[in-house]
């Protein structure tokens, strides 16, 4: 029995003008199998037109428990959206 | 493919905090989506790898029943499509361990516990396919009865999971309609034909009512997967779903359900149907099954007679490795 391959995250390009977008990941030895593995499990069906991989090790991500410190000012932070000026009556284009 | 939860694991009294375990089943019940790196209870996390690799495990041995076909396939074109769907098998089983995998196992342990027999996977497997109308019978009836699990366990609380199911149940649509093809084509044909499309039905029909899992009264663990929406509809809802749109599917193309006691019910809305043999389904999960030996050798061999495979390719990442060093 031998020990697992690296894992690595799979990103696909849907179609030319979209960002790679996360799909799931693979076990590859190395980068070049692992595209090769990518290709075969996730875009059977013309889903892609550009693969990205990713050693899952070398992913940072924010904490869940520090969701509210990290994402929750945004919300007392209204005058970022437009919606937060009174524009008065018959002013256009702005 | 999909199995409902086969093995139970005993309760065990939970040592996880009150206030985040309120917190977590407030998440859970507002139909928000748990993700690998949130806190979550400990029994969720069992239920969840348990059933996701049963789930995998499934779609993994699943190719081989079809697998026996696809060199008598009976044309180029039906070949194609056989292959086609039992590579999408094994990717079904690829998005699935990845998803398990996210919950902290390994796919070494999860392969492991496969080929020593501790791990179940869908008793529907261990049956023979004995004639081609059997692929007919198992795209239609069987990944028919897999789309009816699957179809709600897109809306399922474990994001990787949900995620996983969405993509499956995109490409399993095209499994149902190649099987019920196959059907079709042999119920309109010769009498022979004729013969083993119905016969195909005859021993498929069972074992696929059987895919849902034990009648609710006998399914202790239904309620707290409900809560948890790790499970969306019981088994016997998704069973009388089944039975109500593959009846008039059998009878539209001239098959007889082999079952005496089916009737339409006015009054439910939907069909009576008889009895479940569940002393044969709790002989097939434990591997009594007619064939479920011969499954597991097929699958092992694979592995071992793959091994050079992965050390050669194991060996090449090495080299470059060091040449990239040097």
């Amino acid at each position: 029995m031998s020990k697992d391959w690296p894992l690595w995250e799979v990103f696909v390009r849907s179609k030319g003008g979209m960002a790679h977008r996360h799909v799931g990941s693979v076990h590859a030895p190395d980068g070049e199998i692992a595209v090769k593995h990518a290709r075969d499990t996730y875009t059977r069906r013309m889903e892609g037109v550009s693969l990205w991989v990713v050693r899952s090790s070398d992913i940072h991500a924010s904490d869940p428990a520090d969701d509210a410190q990290n994402f929750d000012p945004a919300q007392d932070k209204i005058y970022r959206h437009p919606t937060f000026y009174d524009i008065p009556e018959g002013i256009t284009h702005i | 493919m999909y199995t409902t939860e086969l093995q139970k694991t005993k309760p065990v009294a939970s040592t996880d905090p009150a206030d985040k375990l309120a917190a977590f089943e407030a998440r859970v019940a507002a139909d928000e989506f748990i993700e690998p790196k949130d806190w979550m209870p400990e029994a969720y996390r069992r239920t969840l790898v348990r059933q996701i690799s049963q789930h995998a495990h499934s779609e993994i041995v699943g190719m081989l029943p079809e697998g026996n076909w696809i060199t008598r396939a009976p044309s180029l074109r039906r070949k194609a499509i056989l292959l086609a769907k039992v590579q999408d098998e094994a990717g079904h089983g690829l998005y699935l361990y990845s998803a398990a995998e996210t919950l902290g196992t390994s796919r070494e342990e999860m392969i492991e516990a496969l080929h020593s027999g501790k791990a179940k996977y869908s008793t529907i497997f261990n049956y023979p396919t004995l004639t081609w109308a059997d692929m007919g019978a198992i795209g239609w009836l069987v990944d028919g009865a897999a789309i009816m699990n699957q179809v709600p366990l897109q809306r399922t609380s474990y994001g990787p999971y949900a995620r996983a199911m969405v993509r499956v149940c995109k490409e399993e649509s095209f499994h149902q309609r190649q099987g019920y093809e196959i059907m079709m084509h042999l119920a309109a044909g010769t009498d022979a034909q004729k013969r083993m499309a119905q016969d195909a039905l005859n021993r498929w029909w069972w074992p696929s009512l059987m895919m849902f899992g034990p009648p609710d009264e006998n399914s202790p663990n239904t309620a707290q997967s409900m809560r948890w929406r790790i499970k969306r509809e019981t088994n016997d809802e998704l069973r009388q779903k089944f039975v109500d749109i593959t009846v008039p599917q059998a009878e539209a193309i001239g098959l007889t359900v082999p079952d005496p006691d089916l009737k339409w019910n006015e009054e439910k809305g939907g069909y009576d149907f008889g009895e479940i043999d569940w002393s044969e389904f709790y002989a097939v999960v434990k591997g009594e099954g007619p064939v479920a030996k011969e499954r597991m050798r097929a699958r092992v061999k694979a592995w071992e007679d793959g091994a050079w495979i992965r050390e050669a390719a194991d060996a090449y990442a090495a080299k470059q490795a060091e040449r990239n060093a040097a």
